[in-house]
């Protein structure tokens, strides 16, 4: 539980980084910046294996949390007729495999939302871009062309437009000729989903979204300083800031995951 | 402090024996003094039955002075009562008020079962400290002195701290897994931190484990109760050494 615990706090260090990109540049800027990093995300060995790594981890920390669960509810075949638990120990402590069971939920419906429709669906659409070409291609003169991503060869800004350079390949809007591969547009994908006026359940979303984050919150309260425990670290010097670093660790993550679909839902 | 008289209900688990199915049976109890200990309370509760020729309530206790490790009850939601740092022999009823209803159970483990009302049998404590929670001395008539062997003040003082465990049990009784970790961790550190004890750690640490959990005791999620119901403050840190100790000796251990 311990050593998948603390793998899947890191990975909630790098999924925020990410996530901060919708909110941290705005308009085409944001939403072309968002889609290099989700098209990075998709496309790095490295990072294919550490999605896969972190797959596992959830599996391994699910599958451990029940299998314990189960053992320690088997440790007491007959509960206490009157129990006070509250005085010696937090509620975030006592329930961490209700809160583990409501994160994963969580993880489904995020997963069905985002993931899948990227992943498997393929239903995200194209990023396209209004291009001005001097030398317009296929005769598609300031006509709607998808922007593509050809690794080594980037748009240049010319007069304030973006204009590709010449045997770049494009996607043409309309005749369905695939010239190369797009960015899919997560960005798109994800701002409608949590923006008022294109999602009639958005509110519901962000809500549920932001309650997610609070019970993300009490299981990280305990969890990331009782990882150390586990794993035998405990020491007059360090433990002390390792329960300031997870309880600032427990506010800080699920709150800044939190505000991204609250400032979309009120922005849009 | 002058001494008070108060009239109390008890809700008490009553059990005819390991098998038998148990229940809560309710009884009133006048004038119990508030200088009388929670256990002479019980002895009072134990007179009235006898004298209503009815069976008397069963429960473990020795030397009533916080220091054999043989009482112990469940008292309204918590083990050895609402003190901290004290077993419940050493609770007194000046803790109570009239009025007061106060609910006794016995530890509930599956590695605790009941022999009646409110005794448990604690012998896995026994099982797993005969697994390993010992050093072993050749009594060849050469025995050295312990005391030649310079042991720092500082690692003296924390083994000392660890084998304050009276193994009364309260740790698992209070856990919600039931998990015996503190006592177990209390005993492997006790000998982890000394020389003497160090040659046989990696044993230790690995047969008491597997005994543990041979015995049905739940898993350590680090709740830290156990820390505050026990009678004698064996603190978190042992639990961790003994993680530690568990560990290394996993990864380097023939066995």
């Amino acid at each position: 539980m311990a050593l998948t615990g603390l793998f899947l706090c890191t990975f909630l260090v790098g999924h925020l980084a990410g996530n901060l990109q919708l909110i941290l540049k705005t308009g085409e800027e944001g939403r072309r910046a968002f889609n290099e990093y989700a098209y990075f995300m998709g496309h790095n060995l490295f990072i294919k294996i550490l999605s896969y790594v972190t797959y596992a981890a959830i599996l391994i920390h699910v599958i451990d949390g029940i299998a314990l669960t189960i053992q320690n509810r088997k440790a007491r075949p007959v509960r206490y007729a009157y129990s006070k638990p509250g005085a010696n120990s937090s509620s975030a402590s006592r329930s961490m495999a209700i809160l583990g069971t409501l994160i994963l939920v969580f993880l489904a419906t995020h997963m069905a939302n985002f993931w899948w429709q990227m992943k498997v669906k393929e239903a995200v659409p194209l990023h396209t871009y209004k291009l001005e070409m001097d030398n317009p291609m296929m005769g598609a003169a300031n006509a709607e062309l998808y922007y593509t991503h050809v690794p080594g060869i980037q748009p240049i800004p010319k007069d304030g437009k973006n204009i590709i350079e010449k045997g770049t390949d494009l996607y043409i809007k309309g005749t369905n000729v695939k010239v190369a591969e797009g960015y899919r547009d997560l960005h798109t994908l994800v701002m409608d989903f949590f923006s008022k006026s294109k999602n009639e359940g958005a509110l519901f979303a962000v809500l549920f979204y932001l309650i997610s984050m609070i019970v993300l919150a009490y299981h990280l309260l305990h969890g990331f300083q009782s990882a150390f425990q586990s794993l035998g670290i405990n020491h007059p010097k360090y433990t002390p800031l390792i329960k300031i670093i997870g309880t600032a660790f427990a506010v800080v993550v699920p709150f800044l995951f939190a505000i991204i679909p609250v400032i979309i839902y009120m922005n849009h | 402090m002058a001494s008070k008289f108060i009239n109390i209900t008890l809700k008490i688990w009553r059990q005819k024996n390991t098998n038998a199915k148990g229940g809560i049976e309710t009884y009133s109890l006048a004038n119990v003094s508030t200088d009388s200990s929670f256990l002479e309370m019980l002895d009072q509760l134990n007179e009235q039955l006898i004298n209503e020729q009815k069976e008397p309530v069963a429960f473990d206790h020795d030397c009533r002075e916080g220091i054999c490790g043989m009482c112990s009850l469940y008292i309204n939601g918590r083990a050895h009562g609402p003190e901290t740092g004290t077993t419940t022999c050493q609770l007194h009823m000046r803790s109570f008020t009239d009025g007061d209803t106060i609910y006794v159970e016995p530890w509930r483990s599956r590695a605790f079962p009941i022999v009646k009302d409110l005794v448990v049998d604690r012998s896995a404590f026994d099982r797993i400290q005969q697994a390993g929670g010992f050093v072993s001395v050749n009594t060849s008539g050469r025995t050295m002195d312990a005391n030649a062997i310079p042991i720092p003040k500082h690692d003296a003082d924390k083994a000392f701290e660890a084998a304050a465990c009276i193994g009364c049990g309260a740790c698992v009784a209070t856990c919600k897994n039931g998990s015996a970790m503190l006592f177990v961790g209390a005993k492997v550190s006790q000998y982890a931190l000394l020389p003497q004890g160090k040659v046989e750690a990696q044993d230790r640490v690995i047969n008491m484990v597997r005994q543990m959990d041979e015995e049905g005791f739940g898993n350590c999620t680090n709740t830290g109760a156990c820390e505050v119901e026990c009678p004698k403050g064996i603190s978190l840190e042992n639990i961790a050494r003994m993680n530690r100790e568990f560990l290394s000796a996993s990864l380097t251990a023939d066995k």
